[in-house]
């Protein structure tokens, strides 16, 4: 009876949720704790239960075979589990539908811009070269040698341009981020002026007034072409240099774990120092696991189904008086929990007791089969020619010939450590096959399984998240500041940011004569003989 | 038992003779020294002068070789074994001493007492 109400409640929520994308992280929550509380009517719970974590248990795939809690909570979480699953997966698959056709009209769009741009810059400064031999070539003064040095140092400077413009703007974009970059937008409006009032120049005073002076013309153009390398000057310290000292030092915390990191980072904006810090979280973060969060969720579920609250004297029509009723219940419901004498701690510290021997006991065994298993194979040298050629193996198939010996130790380990879902058969494999290719000793093979690497180790399609949402009370786009503090979600858990400004130094010297250096001897030394 | 450097030096010294205790792997002799060229002299509560750097006796065990042998606390080492312990480092002296194929030390030692005993036998023995 329970998991059919619930199956109602799920599949009217989805319906909902199909229509309405924009604040899609956030209404989900709501709408989730609008549900759960229309399940359970008469228990009346302090703080909504968090709906988000069931479904990063979810997120696993149902490829965990053996989920700890399968047993313990009611049924609606299993009953809700693959359903909710598949309502999730269409919610991302859609929103992913539509925003990536929105994205690349940006993409296109900037791509465009910047090409016009680029062709108005390199163009103009030819076009004031070549225009008055166009237009009266007979009223023109011969070119002389000065003239057409001057025509060389054009040539020059645009080639540098051309390069420096390159190696600067013509990157691959690594990201997409929300707002446009303040920077390159300003430096856009400013080429863009700069050359509308070249060209104004140029065509009132050259063109209508046909000026025969050509070496004016052409000093002209080296002058725009100078003040474009200037420009250019401009944007490598605006947009590469200026963050480089750093300035800030923010500390990033996952807010499933608590696991922390701290950087240095410089005057950025808010929206590329999230950049820089997602693009460090792949690589210094370990993986995120769902699978070691069940336990502290289980205790807190047991923490708060003990209690229930009875409404004796009837259900209140008042609006504030059932407010009144539900703030008084609630503080009912705390102090009793804190009066209820409570021996979880008994229970968790022993099971983390006989985990950690268990643990210690399947590594052990671990260790000995694997060190066993690379003895069985050993490279062959190049003088070696005699072995028949059944017996030569590359280093896929010797892998394959020994990691039967050794896979049922690994994959006790690895469930027992709750990291069966992150290697699959194929790629542990493939990693001692890298091992022995690379005479890498047992311990290097087992050192990635032994301890959860940084996200980047892992096979990307699964694990990376590519798309994240930046949270933030200040606008995007302005800078870090001492106290900004914002939120960088990902499906499944979120990244706090808090920056804090480095304070500044005030260093001062102290000289030491290097022959102030003298010792005198202090003890008496007694010894028996 | 004050020196002036470059004179040579002169005390009343006795004899003693300690026959080396083995105890376990190690021969013993039941004494402890303080002093040496390398340490402090200022320290050093048995001296007299306090710029003497010789090497004293600081403790002796009780029972030992060296309180059979009559070695008395403050005493002053002058020789052992005919190596000179007046401008030796703490270290050389506890090499001398140890040495594990000897097992009989002879030292010769000097105490303020001792002087006082001479003069006072020259006092009562007065020469004809």
């Amino acid at each position: 009876m329970d998991t059919e109400s619930n199956y109602s409640g799920y599949s009217h929520y989805s319906g909902r949720s199909r229509g309405s994308h924009r604040h899609g992280d956030r209404s989900r929550d709501r709408h989730k704790s609008r549900s759960k509380d229309s399940r359970s009517e008469k228990s009346v719970t302090i703080n909504t239960p968090p709906a988000e974590p069931l479904l990063g248990d979810s997120s696993v795939r149902g490829e965990q075979t053996q989920d700890d809690n399968w047993g313990e909570t009611t049924t609606a979480v299993t009953g809700t589990s693959e359903h909710s699953l598949s309502q999730e997966d269409i919610v991302r698959i859609t929103k992913d539908l539509e925003d990536s056709v929105g994205l690349n009209c940006r993409l296109y769009l900037t791509r465009t811009i910047a090409v016009i741009l680029g062709l108005l810059v390199f163009l103009t400064p030819l076009a004031f070269l070549v225009l008055p031999h166009i237009l009266w070539p007979e009223k023109l003064q011969s070119c002389g040698t000065a003239c057409e040095g001057l025509y060389i140092s054009v040539a020059f400077k645009l080639l540098i341009l051309l390069l420096a413009v390159w190696a600067l703007f013509f990157r691959p974009a690594r990201a997409g981020l929300p707002r446009v970059f303040v920077f390159r937008v300003l430096l856009a409006v400013l080429v863009l002026l700069f050359v509308v009032s070249y060209w104004l120049f140029y065509s009132v005073r050259i063109l209508d007034a046909k000026d025969e002076n050509y070496q004016g013309i052409v000093q002209y153009a080296v002058s725009l072409v100078d003040a474009l390398l200037f420009i250019h000057y401009l944007a490598v310290v605006l947009l590469e240099l200026r963050q480089l000292q750093p300035c800030f030092s923010v500390c990033v915390t996952r807010s499933t774990d608590g696991t922390t990191r701290h950087y240095n980072l410089g005057q950025l904006s808010i929206q590329r120092a999230a950049l820089a810090i997602i693009e460090n979280y792949y690589s210094d973060f370990p993986i995120h696991n769902p699978a070691l969060l069940s336990a502290s969720k289980s205790r807190a579920a047991k923490h708060l189904a003990g209690l229930k609250v009875y409404n004796v004297d009837g259900p209140g029509n008042n609006a504030a008086a059932s407010a009144g009723l539900a703030q008084s219940q609630s503080r009912a419901m705390i102090a009793a929990a804190a009066r209820r004498r409570d021996t979880s701690h008994n229970e968790l510290y022993y099971e983390e007791v006989e985990h950690e021997k268990r643990v210690r006991k399947r590594k052990a065994r671990l260790v000995v089969a694997v060190e066993e298993a690379f003895t069985h194979i050993k490279r062959m040298q190049d003088d070696e020619q005699k072995k028949a050629p059944g017996d030569v193996m590359d280093p896929r198939e010797a892998a394959q010939a020994i990691f039967p010996s050794m896979a049922r130790a690994l994959q006790k380990y690895l469930r027992t450590t709750k990291q069966q879902h992150c290697h699959s058969m194929e790629s542990i494999q493939q990693h001692l096959a890298f091992c022995i290719t690379n005479n890498m000793t047992p311990k290097a093979f087992l050192e990635s399984y032994l301890t959860p690497g940084p996200t980047l180790q892992y096979n990307q399609n699964h694990w990376m998240a590519r798309r994240w949402t930046l949270i933030s009370e200040a606008s995007v786009t302005s800078g870090l500041k001492d106290g900004t503090i914002f939120l960088l979600k990902c499906v499944d858990f979120s990244l706090v940011v808090r920056s804090k400004k480095i304070p500044y130094i005030q260093m001062s010297e102290e000289y030491i004569d290097p022959k102030s250096h003298k010792f005198v001897l202090r003890l008496q030394s007694e010894t028996s003989v | 038992m004050s020196f002036v450097p470059g004179q040579p030096v002169t005390a009343v010294v006795q004899r003693i003779e300690i026959q080396k205790l083995r105890q376990g792997e190690n021969l013993i002799l039941g004494f402890s020294i303080g002093g040496g060229i390398d340490q402090d002299p200022g320290q050093n509560p048995f001296s007299e002068d306090k710029t003497d750097k010789g090497i004293y006796v600081t403790r002796i065990t009780p029972g030992g070789p060296a309180e059979v042998a009559d070695l008395r606390i403050g005493d002053k080492i002058m020789q052992v074994n005919g190596w000179d312990m007046t401008m030796v480092t703490h270290d050389q002296a506890r090499k001398k001493l140890t040495k594990k194929k000897e097992d009989v030390v002879r030292l010769l030692i000097t105490r303020k007492s001792l002087e006082q005993a001479v003069n006072q036998s020259k006092g009562k023995y007065p020469r004809p």
